[in-house]
């Protein structure tokens, strides 16, 4: 690896969930795990149906069509693509098509890496369709859930333009937030709202392009990852061993998560002919310019932006500020506690360490945690004031989460408290300090590496929860008495 | 009771001559008469009960539905095997509309098989016979509600016209069939033939019946996005027989005689029928003229009407797999599933019309067949419409004389007369409004003349047309078996 020019092309597929009804038909648009309950005669194609177009997600397609710099053009219509399949009822998908008919044609989005340097993703289209239902295949027998029949799903396509398994995320991660920074989709992909179709290819030289593969179905970015580097690998060890002129050419593979590969489906010539044409049920519509340019103005702030206004004006770093504004629930999190009065950067630093990791390691969304801003801050102030250490603070973090309750009644429930009281702590000193009269003479001799026992003992005897900044200037203060 | 018009049926209701109930059980009967004699419905609805009587001239009156409309707890099987035991859940937008006048739907209809076709012989309950003459066709693809108000079950009964399948089984019926405006019907719950083409409408015995029918079915519809605001056209209300300085025009190369090597006796008689009804739109004060038309194009007519309705039907009809509704096919796998279903479900007419549907829509054929019909169609539209901006309409005879036998036997199968019996297609085309009415008859047997004006020109072309039927004496005629 590493030996061979890459290039790259991306599908990313993005299920809208903001709209109350589905993008062809009244049929509710809503994340449920109850099957078969959202649905409406259209989205299950009994005779007699027709689509009516969902103004809403028109106007999602639009922002996000602007946001890409991309065409939009005068007139919008959809086309049929037909294919017999158990999941799409109609035995037809409503999409657009060619490219210079989509919503958004061509375009760009310029892109920031983690370590600040910047690259150019070149847009070739983003069209409006339907999603079709979703079938499960169990052993002997396969079901199927309409609820995901005609939601509405956003197709970005990109130029083959990227060079790297890494870029390739890094946009996706980038796209996903504006998805939900413009209040288009949650994009959670644990709902099966985003996914992928990946084209790679390898070759000598930057200004050809090798044979295109492609790699349908990657449903999460680590896959898209994955799947980008194994290709790569593959693909270079062919050519590595001479075969790649006669083992690559032009086909559909599938990520098999099971065994982390690529496996073949068809080749280009056994594509399927969607034999498009225009929906007549749908007449070709104006997109206002008046209308269109209200949708522009009503871009939110995205998230770049919110990242430079995380650096400049809360101080934080470029890293952990490009963490906090990857997933908007995440951004908002923080704002909620920078909003409630805690310390931007002592927020930062709770959400990249405690709080991401712990979200990652179970599986959950930051809406989902129990630990909401104003707990946190319970946290934050206990440390500010000084009643607890931030180690202290730590296990009662943890046993926030692990109990349900809320972080002052862990506290209290505990009694995790710091001693500061002078009073109190300067008579454990004196007493640890009256029961270690060979420590202090080795102390006195020059061991002073023995600081650190006496402060050992008075921990332990106050079970920990002497302030540690005070106890080593009661400490100095006593031994110099001695 | 059943031979009268709406009207008049609302006056009889009103002064109490007769109740909703006992009309809605004549019309019942009726149907089982007609059932025995012309195999013209799928389902008659014996329970159908009579309603209340208000001024709405449709109240307490039965009517009749054609299997396609999709019609909540009736079977709606588009006279298909692939939908033989569908009972539906939902009722069309024009039948809601319809009932919600109070008018009483008493049965469902049979056609050819989801409107394709036009004989009347295709569909999964066997073939309408027509009420003059049972060993003639109905026409179709409205052939059993043709046969239905021609036998006098009822005043009217709804259709559905993609290429002429409201208005030519009208004129085989002798009777009243007119296709609105595209989209002045809402077409949810109408199961879908083509898509472009396709038009709800209404078969009667009288030009004013068609306006009173029409006026409650039409309207926006927000659940189809192709329908429009027609509340301002009152048909009825706005029915006026004075045309005095309309222009109207007919296609010189499909009417004139002389245009034709091979006549057969029928058609001379019928295009000289047609010729004197054209004297009397004179005496009524019209202008008629000859206009060209150009040859290529008419003959283009009924492929193009061949490569759109067949593309845009085998897309509409891919829904039909067995898995959601319809019986379920026999296979291990999915795919031997819906070819079974599909081979055993549909008539070899419309598998024949899938494969070229299929065809022209392949990605290396399309531009060729699909895309030229498209162009063809843009063409035609455009010829008729330059006319329309010198005429008030466009009058022609429709198809080639009267009800061809079933068995096939005096079947003329000659090119040149393609145009003559498939010129109507021109009025989905262009969505034009369209009407047929009864214009005499040959032989014993109807033949009809037909009116079509140029979009949203409804009431101009019901008004023609109205003024026509006064002039004649085929209004409200109940079929006379000729035998």
């Amino acid at each position: 690896m590493g030996k061979y020019y890459v290039t790259i092309g991306l599908e990313m597929h993005c299920e809208g969930s903001e709209t109350n009804s589905k993008v062809f038909s009244s049929g509710r648009n809503e994340y449920t795990e109850e099957s078969n309950s959202n649905i409406s005669p259209v989205d299950m194609a009994f005779p007699g149906i027709l689509p009516v177009v969902n103004k809403k997600a028109v106007e999602q397609s639009i922002m996000m069509a602007s946001i890409l710099h991309a065409r939009i053009p005068e007139y919008m219509y959809f086309e049929r693509k037909n294919y017999y399949y158990p999941d799409l009822p109609k035995g037809y998908q409503l999409t657009q098509n060619p490219p210079e008919e989509c919503v958004g044609n061509g375009g760009y989005i310029d892109i920031e890496r983690e370590d600040g340097s910047t690259f150019r993703v070149e847009i070739d289209n983003l069209h409006l369709e339907e999603d079709a239902a979703q079938s499960t295949h169990l052993y002997d027998t396969s079901t199927i859930n309409y609820n995901r029949a005609g939601v509405p799903l956003f197709e970005l396509v990109t130029t083959p333009c990227l060079h790297s398994a890494d870029d390739a995320v890094t946009y996706l991660e980038y796209i996903r937030a504006i998805y939900q920074y413009c209040g288009i989709s949650e994009a959670d992909s644990k709902k099966g709202q985003i996914r992928c179709d990946v084209n790679v290819s390898i070759s000598d030289d930057p200004n050809t392009l090798g044979t295109k593969v492609e790699i349908k179905n990657v449903n999460s970015f680590s896959a898209v990852r994955d799947a980008i580097n194994y290709e790569i690998q593959r693909q270079s060890d062919l050519k590595d061993d001479g075969r790649y002129d006669e083992e690559v050419e032009q086909e559909t593979r599938r990520w098999d998560e099971a065994s982390m590969k690529t496996v073949h489906m068809r080749f280009k010539v056994d594509a399927i002919d969607y034999k498009y044409f225009v929906e007549p049920n749908i007449p070709r519509f104006k997109l206002d310019e008046k209308w269109v340019k209200e949708i522009q103005e009503s871009i939110p702030e995205l998230p770049y932006e919110r990242k430079e206004k995380y650096m400049n004006e809360l101080g934080l770093s470029s890293y952990d500020a490009g963490i906090i504004i990857k997933e908007k629930p995440t951004a908002d999190y923080f704002e909620k506690c920078v909003e409630l009065g805690v310390d931007p950067k002592t927020a930062a630093n709770w959400l990249c360490t405690q709080i991401l990791g712990y979200l990652y390691q179970e599986e959950l969304n930051i809406q989902d945690l129990y630990l909401t801003p104003e707990y946190l801050k319970q946290i934050t102030d206990a440390i500010k004031d000084g009643s607890i250490s931030s180690k202290q603070a730590k296990d009662v973090f943890a046993k926030t989460l692990e109990e349900k309750e809320e972080p002052n009644t862990i506290m209290e429930k505990y009694s995790i408290k710091q001693m500061s009281d002078d009073g109190a702590l300067l008579d454990i000193v004196i007493k640890v300090l009256d029961n270690s009269e060979s420590q202090i003479n080795q102390y006195k001799d020059g061991q002073t590496n023995l600081f650190n026992y006496f402060v050992g003992q008075v921990m332990k005897e106050t079970k920990g929860q002497a302030n540690p900044v005070r106890l080593k200037e009661l400490l100095d203060q006593e031994l110099a008495k001695r | 009771m059943m031979d009268k018009t709406i009207v008049k049926l609302h006056e009889e209701l009103k002064n109490n001559k007769v109740t909703s109930d006992e009309l809605v059980k004549e019309s019942l009967e009726k149907s089982h008469e007609v059932q025995e004699k012309c195999n013209a419905f799928v389902t008659i609805i014996d329970d159908a009960k009579g309603t209340e009587v208000t001024d709405d001239l449709l109240s307490g009156i039965p009517f009749g539905i054609k299997d396609n409309y999709s019609t909540k707890g009736i079977l709606s099987t588009g006279s298909s095997n692939t939908l033989k035991d569908y009972v539906p859940f939902f009722t069309a937008t024009a039948i809601e509309n319809l009932t919600k006048h109070g008018c009483v739907p008493v049965n469902k209809t049979a056609m050819d098989e989801f409107g394709m076709g036009g004989t009347g012989t295709t569909g999964h309950t066997g073939v309408q016979k027509n009420p003059w003459d049972t060993t003639r066709m109905c026409a179709g693809s409205s052939s059993g509600s043709a046969a239905a108000v021609a036998a006098g079950v009822y005043p009217f009964a709804t259709g559905s016209d993609t290429g002429d399948s409201i208005r030519k089984p009208a004129a085989f019926c002798g009777i009243v069939g007119y296709k609105p405006t595209y989209g002045m019907i809402s077409r949810y719950g109408l199961f879908a033939f083509a898509s472009s083409l396709d038009t709800c409408g209404v078969l009667t015995r009288s030009v004013e019946d068609a306006a009173i029918v029409v006026d409650a079915m039409k309207g926006k519809d927000p659940k189809d996005m192709t329908s429009w605001d027609s509340s301002n056209i009152n048909l009825y209300k706005d029915l006026n027989k004075d045309i005095k300085g309309k222009k109207l025009f007919y296609i010189k190369e499909i009417v004139d005689k002389s245009n034709y090597k091979n006549l057969p006796e029928e058609t001379e008689k019928h295009l000289d029928n047609f010729m004197a009804t054209l004297d009397r739109l004179k005496e009524l004060g019209a202008e008629v003229e000859a206009v060209s038309i150009d040859q290529n194009l008419l003959n283009a007519i009924a492929s193009t009407y061949v490569v759109l309705s067949c593309a845009e039907a085998t897309s509409n009809m891919s829904n039909l797999t067995g898995f959601i509704f319809g019986p379920r096919g026999e296979g291990n796998t999915y795919q031997e599933q819906m070819k079974d279903h599909r081979t055993k479900g549909f008539s070899s007419l419309i598998k024949r019309r899938f494969i070229i549907g299929s065809y022209v829509l392949q990605a290396c054929n399309q531009d060729r067949y699909f895309k030229n019909a498209q162009r063809a169609r843009r063409l035609i539209v455009d010829a008729i419409k330059e006319q329309f901006k010198k005429y008030d309409g466009l009058i022609m005879p429709v198809g080639t004389g009267v009800a061809p036998k079933i068995d096939g036997t005096d079947k003329v199968t000659d090119d040149e007369l393609t145009p003559l019996d498939e010129h109507l297609q021109i009025g989905n085309f262009g969505g034009f409004p369209s009407i047929t009415i009864p214009n005499g008859f040959i032989d014993g047997l109807p033949v009809g003349v037909n009116i079509t004006g140029n979009c949203y020109d409804d009431q101009n072309v019901l008004n023609i047309a109205y003024a026509l039927e006064s002039s004649m004496d085929y209004k409200n005629q109940i079929a006379k078996e000729v035998k």
